[in-house]
């Protein structure tokens, strides 16, 4: 479990820059021909190096939102700041080539391959091809894509997550500070959804990116998000905070609305598993006699034994029964094991879970290797222990003193007439 | 039929280049011409419209007639021949032109624009490519079209298998008359079987595997 603080102070697969602060100030977008701004005075500060997730209803401007701070809309009013640099005025291509920009499905380049799609922003910022090739074969192992096999294939030859990856590491290729996602994994299907948000807040532990995504998935935005932005209608900004304090102190009506039912079964989405106290496993090695084994297991109390390869990678696992079935244990891979991340939230691990046989989900690490096990113990235990917490001390470390203070200033400077009907017409 | 063929053989293969190349080349202009104004019109509602109504107008002109009207402007001879050739050869090319660039999808060029790509390398590095088949199957359609076109501009003196069929029609009764004409055919139908060929194996070389169907 400590692995993970660890890796989060270098920067090794990119050896690039950090996540820069990211400012909006007073933006605002009034469309041609419309009389009501579609965003007005919005401030929004992302600290650097954080994830911060804009949610909101369909239609409240959080898209236009993200789109301003790369200009690919450009905002009637305000500044936007990267780092200290005031970009509202430089020139837009440049500009972008320096923001990571993912889309939903990728938004791959269909007649290119995907060394071709990953290389187009470094070609543009006149790379040299020896550089551009070792980039390409960096980011793919980043993303967990193998380049030997990968990089001379085109879109339509990989699979929805893949292409999303894909898409991941080309926004990450010329190494930008900032990354912005538009519903990033909106269109794969929810374990690949759950897997790609674990892949991403992995790499997002190496890069340390300051990164803005659209979700229009409040558990997306509390599973993936430092802080998360709701919006009203006009992209109002209703609540800017960390995921705790939004579910155990929404700001409004609007937002217990948007949070929905099941406040507290959410709260499983703010544990992780690497928070908790796993529970322990028995393995044992392909090539053992399984007797060996199951003295083992009658040794431990366990009735289940994960059959782990040389890298400690989980293969196989085997029930007393299915052992006894058996005399030496194979090498064969059970694709299929219900296996979570550290990253992962015991949301995620219950429905993992669910699914599996054994009514209990492996845990692995960074490598894949196995880390211990969840079962229903476990959670139960985390939840009871979340709950204690929320009641005691429900609004105790917030790390977000400035923003805070940002966004209580929204209100004011936001027509407040404008801000009430939303809210009474929302119900 | 044996024996004409025999005689005039060195002038049916002189006149069948000539053909063949009077194709090629107006082609070649035609295409260029013809993504030329689809790049300019294909991002504006009513020119696209106006473009549209051109082609399926300018189809309808019987080419005969307009290589009569061309003459007297331009005389006798290659010119009004290119220009005809040229022109029915741009139209196809243009609609599919058109509707290549206008189909690709907005959410890809969102992204490249989100990629810092420039107005012209998003044209010439996604929306041409990406379009490139819809353009060459109007390219193709426009070979097949101007290859009997191209006969028919003979009648201004133009170069080519044209010639043959003219010829032939004007004593028809007369000496190997029939020869003429059914030579002039046949060898028009050979040339367009090979030039679509040619394109479809251009096809193969110029269209990125990954969106070949």
């Amino acid at each position: 479990m400590s692995n993970i603080l660890q890796t989060s102070n270098e920067s090794s697969a990119t050896g690039g820059s950090y996540g820069v602060r990211l400012l909006l100030d007073a933006v605002g977008k009034t469309y041609r021909g419309q009389a009501a701004p579609a965003v007005n005075g919005l401030t929004l500060e992302i600290p650097a190096g954080k994830m911060v997730a804009l949610v909101g209803p369909s239609g409240c401007g959080k898209t236009t939102t993200l789109k301003m701070i790369n200009r690919l809309i450009e905002p009637t009013s305000g500044r936007i700041m990267i780092g200290d640099e005031d970009v509202t005025d430089i020139d837009g291509d440049q500009l972008r080539r320096r923001i990571g920009y993912v889309i939903q499905a990728g938004g791959l380049f269909p007649h290119m391959t995907v060394e071709a799609n990953i290389a187009m922003v470094p070609k543009m910022l006149g790379w040299d091809k020896e550089r551009i090739s070792q980039r390409v074969e960096e980011l793919l192992e980043l993303v967990s894509l193998d380049p030997a096999l990968y990089r001379g294939r085109y879109p339509k030859q990989l699979s929805g997550g893949q292409q999303q990856r894909v898409g991941v590491a080309r926004a990450l290729a010329a190494d930008p500070p900032v990354l912005l996602m538009d519903e990033p994994f909106g269109a794969v299907d929810p374990i690949t959804r759950q897997r790609l948000q674990d892949e991403l807040l992995h790499i997002q532990e190496d890069v340390q990116k300051t990164i803005v995504f659209v979700t229009h998935d409040f558990d997306e935005a509390v599973k993936l998000g430092d802080y998360i932005a709701i919006f009203s209608e006009g992209a109002h900004l209703v609540q800017y905070d960390t995921p705790e304090r939004i579910l155990a102190d929404p700001a409004n009506e609007f937002v217990e609305d948007f949070i929905g039912a099941g406040a507290g079964l959410k709260q499983l989405t703010l544990t992780r598993v690497g928070e908790v106290t796993l529970g322990e496993v028995t393995t044992g090695h392909p090539g053992e006699r399984s007797a060996d084994v199951l003295a083992r297991l009658e040794g431990a109390g366990h009735d289940n034994v994960v059959i782990v390869d040389e890298r400690e990678r989980p293969l196989q696992w085997l029930s007393r029964r299915q052992l006894k079935r058996i005399d030496v244990i194979g090498t064969q891979k059970n694709e299929n094991l219900p296996t979570v991340g550290l990253k992962a939230t015991l949301h995620d691990a219950l429905d993992s879970m669910l699914e599996s046989d054994v009514g209990a989900a492996i845990v692995v690490g960074s490598r894949q290797n196995l880390i211990g096990i969840v079962d229903v113990s476990v959670v139960t235990d985390a939840i009871s222990a979340a709950r204690n917490a929320a009641a005691e001390a429900p609004a105790e470390d917030t790390p977000l003193g400035t923003n805070t203070d940002t966004f209580d200033i929204v209100p004011a400077t936001t027509d407040d007439s404008d801000a009430e009907p939303i809210g009474d017409g929302g119900r | 039929m044996g024996d004409f063929i025999a005689d005039s053989f060195p002038r049916i293969l002189f006149s069948s280049w000539q053909h063949f190349s009077l194709v090629v080349q107006c082609l070649i202009i035609a295409t260029i011409l013809a993504v030329l104004l689809a790049v300019l019109v294909y991002r504006t509602d009513w020119l696209r419209g106006i473009a549209d109504g051109v082609t399926a107008i300018g189809l309808t002109i019987p080419s005969f007639a307009l290589i009569g009207i061309l003459i007297v402007p331009f005389g006798f001879g290659v010119t009004p021949a290119v220009i005809v050739i040229t022109f029915f050869a741009t139209l196809p090319i243009l609609r599919n032109a058109v509707v290549g660039l206008a189909s690709v999808d907005a959410s890809l060029i969102e992204s490249a624009k989100g990629l810092g790509m420039s107005r012209l390398g998003i044209l010439t590095k996604v929306e041409l490519p990406l379009a490139w088949p819809v353009i060459l199957t109007g390219v193709r359609i426009s070979a097949q079209m101007v290859m009997g076109i191209a006969a028919i501009t003979a009648y201004a003196l133009g170069p080519g298998l044209g010639g043959f069929i003219f010829s032939g029609l004007s004593r028809l009764g007369g000496a190997n008359s029939l020869n003429s004409v059914v030579t002039g055919v046949v060898a028009v139908v050979i040339l367009a079987i090979i030039l679509d060929q040619l394109l479809s194996g251009l096809g193969r070389l110029t269209i990125s595997r990954g969106i070949r169907v």
